[in-house]
């Protein structure tokens, strides 16, 4: 197996020991490039023949599949032997993004999705369910050559997720060699369309690391640090997630609760020797994708998450313990409409109202007291998924907007996927009204994606306990985030999201554009206004569209109604972009990134959720305005409310996302500013920016 | 034909194939996969593709003779044509794939009819001129001769 380890001097596929590191067994290293393990999926007998022949002249090892299902079997009968996979999207024994889904949750190895199809839409769900990267056919060698990049960087984020800010500059010197190592290569994958954007502005937050590093003795330090990465990294055994240990691990989280399950807390609950606190990070990573998969699946296109839903996927293997969530959450996600709203929001969020699935969930939510917020989480979960199915979104998408009602922080989060599929069950019965709502994002989002907003909502105030230190740390959160691929790479960016949430709550004051999105452009990410959920498209959208990509995102956004991740990508942009440019103070900026995020997410829930509670009437405008672009205004808006403590009052009518917003808020150490909330009309006129 | 002049015939036939759009630079691409150690490498996808595609074409044939169009078959067919004709460079058909495509979303069965003709016409069109410039291709090396660079110059 190929170790990345340090991409220093790994440039062309011929490019074998470039220069490589100083530290001893190195040859692995050099010898990448060249000797990739690839297997190449394609239906197309033609373009695969093409492509094994440009991989070959890569110098990367080979294998072909003409199908997905012998694909997966291959994969799974030899977990380690490959590095990176390529599919086609348009298979006829399986859908593309099925299998990337797969391959992402059991064997964790980078996916490049392909296709003739260049749409917007299908590239965005490439993004969204995970794959590191999207070409276009035909493909080029160019595009080929530099497929390399996404091991390393997926191996690396594996390695490193920082605790500290040891562990960042770590990374960051790594990334920092890689870069100069990697040259051109790595900032950019040639010939790629809409994707390159993307790589540009994952590799900016690669950037970022560099330069931060770059104050050291470059030279020196990074000798040091290569030195200690190669010991401790280079040669990292894959883990591999048995149902066993995933079992463990899902206990440990649940007993930390959803919410709060920290790597570090998991890792000591297991007590599992040899697993590292890397391993369980990228795996709850991976896992809270699934989650909000499980929240998000809904009637709508919910192909992807077929197998999640059923629980039935044998491939799924470490996530079997899952399975009997997933059935309720599909059971609630499907099935639950009204019902389960009206039942959330009666029970002021319990989740045990979800009587449909019979979600043990619910139970444990009220220990938790999750929804001791009540509505507020309920809403989120409302939100989260269907969208289309509440008549009222608006009032909940109103809600989220600046409600953070920090009753995600509160949740103990035992049971994560109990919100989840709570939410999801609410969501499914409410329709996302939104459309065209900023909030049927977070809630669309879900959807078709699975993760439901209230996913990441829920991170998001998880996360804030643990952002709040980190906060200042900047490299902190970035490790955190640091998925080279994040915009691109929906599991990590589960994680992301969180953290980018408060980070980019506390980034927006001090965040400049050029603050990189290593992992999250969200925060630092000029243009990418991605909120914190990475789970939801619209953040990757941000990402890989830095350029130009907002305005056609609305277009998508208010063109589709089923696109959930599309609206959230415009409401994720416009609130992020907000945020940074609104002059606001830290508790607003703060509250306004949380909001940006809430948003997405709160808003659809807050929409899903809202259907059952009178929507405010100015929600409804509120979110328009989110659709409409109007984001200087709306964002204004969004963001007051969500710093409003007396806007807290007024979460609590809407819900879940208000309170996950106080939650954020409140973590982040910023008190929610009352009041605000309190617009009438959430018109957007009305805030002024 | 004297071996230069073989090849020089080869080369202006294989820039009028490039100027009148029947390939494009794909086509180069996958030339510049052909070496010494895959000599044939050209011609082999050529003729795959020739395969699959005289394959698709009959199945788009009888699905669009049905009395009832399933356009839910017919699409996934024209994208793959359009995903291997685009591969190796056929940029009239992949063209002619995408107008297809686009009355399939429609689900206008007459202009649907109207395109795979049109396909099928510059599928036809495509391997024709191929097959043409195989057959030079091989004389020269019957001849003793190397097949000469594409100079595109153009």
């Amino acid at each position: 197996m190929m170790n990345p380890s340090h991409g220093r001097g790994l440039g062309s596929a011929g490019g074998s020991s470039s220069g490589r590191n100083q530290g001893g067994g190195e040859t692995v290293v050099e010898m990448f490039p060249s000797g990739l393990r690839v297997l190449v999926v394609d239906d197309d007998p033609t373009c695969l023949m093409i492509l094994e022949r440009m991989l070959r002249t890569c110098l990367y090892e080979v294998t072909k599949c003409n199908r997905a299902e012998m694909a997966l079997s291959l994969l799974r009968k030899n977990k380690h032997g490959f590095d990176i996979v390529i599919s086609d999207v348009h298979m006829p024994d399986m859908d593309g993004f099925k299998l990337l889904e797969h391959v992402g949750l059991e064997m964790d190895l980078p996916v490049i999705m392909m296709s003739a199809d260049d749409s917007k839409s299908v590239v965005l769900k490439g993004v969204t369910h995970g794959a590191v990267d999207y070409l276009i056919k035909p493909v080029r060698m160019e595009a080929l050559k530099n497929i390399w990049q996404h091991v390393v960087r997926k191996r690396r984020s594996e390695w490193s997720v920082p605790e500290h800010s040891g562990s960042i500059e770590e990374t960051g010197e790594r990334q920092q060699q890689q870069h100069r190592g990697g040259g051109g290569g790595a900032a950019v994958s040639g010939g790629e369309d809409a994707v390159d954007d993307n790589s540009s502005s994952v590799n900016e937050g690669n950037n970022w690391r560099s330069s931060s590093r770059k104050r050291k003795d470059e030279e020196g330090e990074e000798q040091g640090d290569d030195k200690d990465e190669d010991a401790s990294n280079l040669k990292k055994p894959r883990v591999v997630w048995s149902v066993e240990l995933h079992q463990q691990f899902v206990a440990a989280v649940n007993q930390l609760g959803v919410e709060k399950a920290v790597p570090k807390k998991i890792l000591e609950l297991m007590n599992v020797p040899g697993l590292t606190r890397e391993n369980v990070a990228s795996h709850l990573q991976k896992y809270r994708i699934y989650l909000r998969r499980l929240g998000g699946v809904s009637q709508h296109q919910g192909n992807l998450n077929n197998s999640f839903m059923t629980g039935q996927d044998a491939s799924f293997g470490p996530l079997s313990t899952l399975n009997g969530f997933d059935l309720q959450a599909l059971a609630v996600t499907g099935q639950l409409p009204a019902q389960s709203l009206a039942q959330l929001q009666a029970g002021l969020g319990r989740p045990a109202m979800v009587s449909k699935s019979g979600l043990p969930v619910s139970s444990i939510v009220d220990e938790r007291s999750i929804f001791s917020f009540d509505n507020t989480k309920t809403r989120f979960g409302e939100g989260l998924g269907h969208h289309g199915q509440q008549p009222q979104q608006q009032p909940q998408m109103n809600l989220l907007h600046g409600v953070p009602t920090g009753l995600q922080q509160q949740l103990p989060m035992g049971n994560r996927m109990s919100i989840q599929q709570q939410i999801a069950a609410v969501r499914a019965g409410h329709s996302v009204q939104n459309n065209g709502m900023l909030m049927p994002l977070a809630g669309q989002q879900s959807l078709p994606r699975g993760p439901p907003p209230m996913l990441t909502s829920s991170q998001s105030s998880i996360r804030q306990p643990m952002l709040s230190n980190r906060i200042p740390e900047r490299s902190g959160f970035s490790g955190r985030n640091n998925i080279p691929e994040s915009s691109r790479v929906l599991p990590t960016g589960y994680t992301n999201l969180t953290t980018q949430h408060s980070s980019s709550a506390m980034a927006y004051n001090n965040f400049q554009p050029e603050l990189p999105v290593n992992s999250f452009p969200l925060a630092s990410a000029p243009g990418l206004s991605v909120p914190v959920r990475k789970a939801t498209c619209y953040q990757e959208e941000v990402n890989s569209s830095e350029a130009g990509f907002t305005t056609p995102s609305y277009d998508m956004f208010t063109t589709r109604q089923n696109d959930w991740d599309l609206r959230n990508i415009g409401i994720a942009f416009d609130s992020h972009q907000d945020a940074e440019s609104a002059a606001f103070s830290a508790s607003e900026a703060y509250s306004s990134s949380s909001m940006s995020r809430n948003n997405t997410t709160v808003a659809a829930t807050e929409h899903h959720g809202r259907n059952h509670q009178q929507p405010p009437p100015g929600m409804v405008p509120h979110h328009q305005g989110y659709a409409d672009g109007n984001s200087g205004s709306v964002r204004v808006k969004s963001e007051r409310v969500a710093a409003d403590t007396a806007a807290m009052a007024f979460h609590e009518q809407y819900s879940n996302q208000e309170d996950l917003m106080s939650a954020l808020l409140k973590q982040e150490g910023i008190a929610p500013v009352d009041g605000e909330f309190d617009f009438d009309a959430y018109s957007i006129d009305n805030i002024p920016v | 034909m004297d071996l230069v002049q073989m090849q020089k015939s080869l080369q202006d036939y294989t820039k009028s194939l490039f100027l009148e759009g029947i390939l494009d630079s794909q086509f180069l691409q996958l030339q510049q996969l052909q070496d010494e150690s895959n000599p044939d490498f050209v011609s082999q996808v050529v003729t795959l593709f020739f395969q699959d595609s005289d394959r698709i074409l009959n199945d788009l044939s009888l699905s669009l003779d049905q009395q009832v169009v399933d356009f839910k078959k017919v699409d996934p067919h024209v994208h793959q044509l359009k995903g291997s004709s685009s591969s190796i460079g056929a940029q009239r058909v992949k063209n002619a794939c995408v107008v297809f495509r686009s009355f399939c979303e429609q689900q206008n069965v007459e202009a649907c009819h109207r395109c795979l003709q049109q396909v099928k016409q510059e599928y036809y069109l495509v391997k024709n001129r191929l097959e043409t410039l195989f057959k030079l291709e091989q004389q020269i090396v019957a001849s003793g001769g190397m097949i000469p660079p594409v100079e595109l110059g153009f």
